[in-house]
């Protein structure tokens, strides 16, 4: 009895620690810091070599692609412009155009621009379509009532 | 309109407030959710009736439809929104609730399951009247105070939205979500009366398997959706999104299995009570997570201050289920203790360790943002590596339980009996190993998971011609009648198998991950680009419009080792409507792997920017997903003849006993 017990602990206990091993090492291997595009200029060279996700909108008529899938275009927070390089191999999401909100994920380069492989981006969404205005043809016009807030 | 949801909705409240033990009360009660389920029908009714009739007067209507589209899209247009989909979400709901209690049986439990019930409900249909009701209406605010207003056009679906899978994922997917509320307003009643024996789970067993399915072929089919409409040459990105509806998977998956140790050994009773709330608990999460935006994702919700309702009702519920679950702890008590480590019992309760460490590992992963926030002041995000690290092992070793489980005997294994059940699979296993080796493949965990998938195939085969062999022996016949017979008799065990080989398939599908090749090239038209065999050449650039949108086009010529294969053309679409670009794949999709084309754009020197995927054994997914579902519709039929209990225990033993 006793024996099964302790059987089933030791077994309990090395699993757990393997799971927690994974998750630490996972955390290690996958981890990138969120900042925005000024606190990521402040930090200077101390960024360098920092996996970081950086959101910010897309500067209009910024967008050029170089070829092969690369794709420069800059971004801006709060007053900070920062010029990004995507050089990742998934095709850029369709929703990153002139304006859309866009999170960057890689690494500042030397020069103080960014080097992408990952890039999220937000604009016409299933939960966040909010009425668009200038479509409409009588005076601009508010959504009455909460539903503004939706 | 808003007048008959609030109608239907206060009635419900009035009549689920006085419901008493009394009998006529209770069977009110029932009525009760059925009439509120009939208005909320109504509800639902009349908001599709304003999507088909282009009113946009409401503001919902305007923001996610347009005349333009077609009737079944406007029909989907109901969910593609928050406050929609909410209502749509407890009119299913309500369905669920109003289809169990119609039924006249478990009277012990049915009040307080009607309760439970009634109460949660509550919250969404409080959630659908004031905080996020669809019939608002436009109006523009004026000086004289707000006049109604109406645009000539609506906003129009999001593009990416318009695609067949997206008009039937969503609904699967919320069934599967709220389908647990059964099973969790079964476990409260249970807990709430003392009634803990087996009876609240067999009693849930369908209505478990009913959501189970329905969560897990929504999400696949999310995938699926994810795949030919999104891309990225791929199916699961580790989104929030995604892992929302993963986590309730999980361990909605371990409570199937731990069940069956509760109902045959009355064991582990206070572990599948919990698991049953934490499950549920997880499917509202889900929607707080999609809703509420704390975490960022390619969902891209709003960051809406509704949601925190969400949060309030689940730590309410929460902290309810576990003072039930904590007052009632003397009642739970275990009537069986584990005997061997080498056992059927412990095999489960691996599984569950195994599942819920998943599902742990998924929760952590999508919250880190927000924990390490809270606790460093810095916002740390993990990605996929992060994920698969975790994830790739515990799912490995998952499917290699799918074929040990099967052959541990109930309370001990014998060493002989182990010998005998584990020789030949495992051999299997390893001569698909040294094959795949011999062959050139060195990837070690496709190596594993391929040389597990002919393990369990093997112990599934061998668990097929063992009954049939027993059933010949017992009533001759042909083989296939036998098999058939065999099936029929117990559909709920050769079931559960079919959907263990599903899954089986699933993971090889999964490990041609390790296989994925792609390549980027931007092409003059007469140019080519090769991936392996395979090679891609832009013949034209052809371009067009609909009422919809404007399309341009890459025409792409496929061969293999110069054979033509045919001719694809994939496109970037343009709606019209809301200005989105959108990329059309094609796919070449072989057994053996799949060919992805996506056209990405032109470059300024008018090149095409063609991006080609080639990924290995992407079909095998569909196909796992397939045989998952036939699996869990066998499961869900009835035994032909039904056994009586006495019968399946000599059945088991006798069992056993060939198997020692």
């Amino acid at each position: 009895m006793a024996v099964r017990k302790a059987k089933f602990f030791v077994g309990g206990g090395l699993f757990l620690t393997a799971l927690v091993g994974l998750l630490i090492t996972g955390v290690e291997e996958g981890k990138a810091y969120y900042q925005t595009v000024g606190e990521l200029q402040a930090m200077g060279p101390r960024a360098e070599g920092r996996r970081v996700r950086v959101a910010g909108d897309v500067v209009p008529g910024t967008i050029a692609s170089e070829g092969e899938g690369r794709v420069r275009f800059e971004i801006e927070h709060e007053g900070s412009r920062l010029a990004v390089l995507y050089t990742g191999r998934e095709p850029l999401p369709d929703t990153l155009v002139d304006r859309a909100q866009a999170v960057a994920e890689g690494h500042l380069l030397q020069d103080g621009s960014f080097e992408a492989n990952h890039v999220q981006a937000k604009c016409a969404s299933k939960y966040d379509a909010a009425y668009d205005e200038t479509k409409t043809d009588p005076a601009p016009a508010t959504p009455a009532g909460r539903q503004a807030t939706n | 309109m808003a007048v008959v949801v609030m109608c239907a909705y206060a009635i419900v409240a009035s009549l689920l407030g006085v419901r008493k033990q009394s009998t006529q009360l209770v069977t009110s009660a029932r009525r009760a959710l059925v009439a509120a389920a009939g208005f909320s029908a109504l509800s639902v009714a009349a908001l599709l009736a304003l999507f088909l009739a282009d009113d946009f007067r409401f503001q919902y209507v305007a923001s996610y439809s347009a005349a333009a589209l077609p009737w079944y899209y406007k029909v989907s247009a109901l969910w593609a929104g928050n406050d929609g989909s909410l209502l749509f979400w407890t009119f299913l709901m309500l369905v669920f609730a109003a289809a169990c209690a119609i039924q006249r049986k478990n009277d012990e439990l049915m009040p307080h399951v009607v309760a439970t019930l009634g109460g949660v409900i509550l919250f969404f249909a409080y959630m659908n009247y004031w905080v996020c009701n669809p019939f608002g209406q436009l109006a523009e605010i004026t000086a004289a105070g707000p006049i109604p207003f109406t645009p000539r056009d609506g906003n129009g679906l999001n593009p990416l939205l318009q695609h067949p899978i997206m008009a039937i994922h969503p609904p699967i997917l919320y069934t599967g979500y709220v389908g647990f509320v059964i099973p969790f307003a079964f476990c409260v009643a249970a807990l709430w009366t003392r009634r803990l024996d087996a009876a609240w789970i067999a009693n849930t067993r369908r209505w478990t398997l009913v959501a189970w399915f329905f969560l897990g072929s929504g999400i696949l089919l999310g995938g699926r959706w994810a795949y030919v409409e999104l891309g990225w040459g791929g199916y699961w990105g580790w989104d929030p999104v995604e892992n929302a509806a993963l986590m309730p998977w999980l361990t909605g998956t371990a409570f199937l299995h731990s069940v069956m140790i509760q109902e045959r050994k009355g064991m582990l009773k206070i572990w599948n009570a919990g698991l049953v709330i934490v499950t549920y608990l997880l499917c509202v999460f889900g929607t707080f997570l999609t809703r509420s935006g704390i975490v960022s994702s390619v969902h891209a919700f709003a960051s809406s201050e509704f949601a925190w309702r969400f949060l309030v009702f689940i730590i309410i519920a929460a902290a309810l289920s576990a003072a039930l679950l904590i007052t009632r702890i003397k009642d739970l008590r275990t009537e069986n203790e584990l005997e061997a480590v080498v056992s059927r019992e412990s095999g489960f309760l691996f599984n569950n360790l195994l599942l819920l460490a998943a599902c742990f590992a998924v929760f952590w992963g999508t919250l880190f943002p927000v924990l390490s926030e809270a606790i460093q002041g810095e916002q740390i995000t993990v990605g996929a590596p992060f994920f698969n690290r975790v994830n790739v092992p515990l799912g490995l070793a998952l499917l290699l339980m799918t074929g040990v489980g099967p052959l541990l005997a109930w309370r001990r294994s014998s060493v002989d009996s182990l010998k005998r059940n584990f020789t030949v699979p495992l051999l299997s296993g390893l001569a698909a190993a040294a094959l795949l080796f011999a062959f050139g493949m060195r990837h070690p965990y496709a190596i594993l998971c391929f040389a597990m998938s002919a393990f369990v195939v093997v112990t599934i085969s061998t668990e097929f011609h063992r009954g049939v062999r027993a059933r010949r022996a017992h009533r001759g016949g042909t083989y296939a009648t036998a098999l058939v017979d065999l099936v029929q008799r117990n559909t709920r065990r050769y079931g559960g198998y079919i959907v263990h080989f599903g899954i089986v398939l699933l993971f090889v599908g999964f490990a041609g991950n390790a296989f994925n090749k792609d390549v980027i090239a931007d092409l003059n038209r007469g140019e080519s680009t090769s991936i392996g065999p395979w090679k891609v050449t832009l013949q034209d650039l052809p371009g067009g419009e609909t009422p919809v949108y404007d399309w341009l086009g890459a025409q792409l010529l496929l061969s293999k080792n110069d054979e033509p294969v045919g001719i694809f053309q994939p496109r970037r679409q343009f709606d019209k409507a809301t200005g989105q670009a959108t990329s059309e794949v094609r796919r070449h999709a072989t057994f053996q792997e799949d060919i992805y084309l996506v056209f990405s754009g032109v470059t300024e020197d008018g090149r095409a920017t063609v991006h080609v995927y080639r990924n290995p054994l992407v079909r095998w997914v569909w196909i796992g997903a397939l045989v998952m579902f036939l699996g869990t519709v066998l499961t869900l039929l009835p035994n032909r003849s039904p056994v009586r209990r006495a019968e399946t225990v000599a059945a088991d033993r006798g069992a056993a006993l060939e198997a020692v």
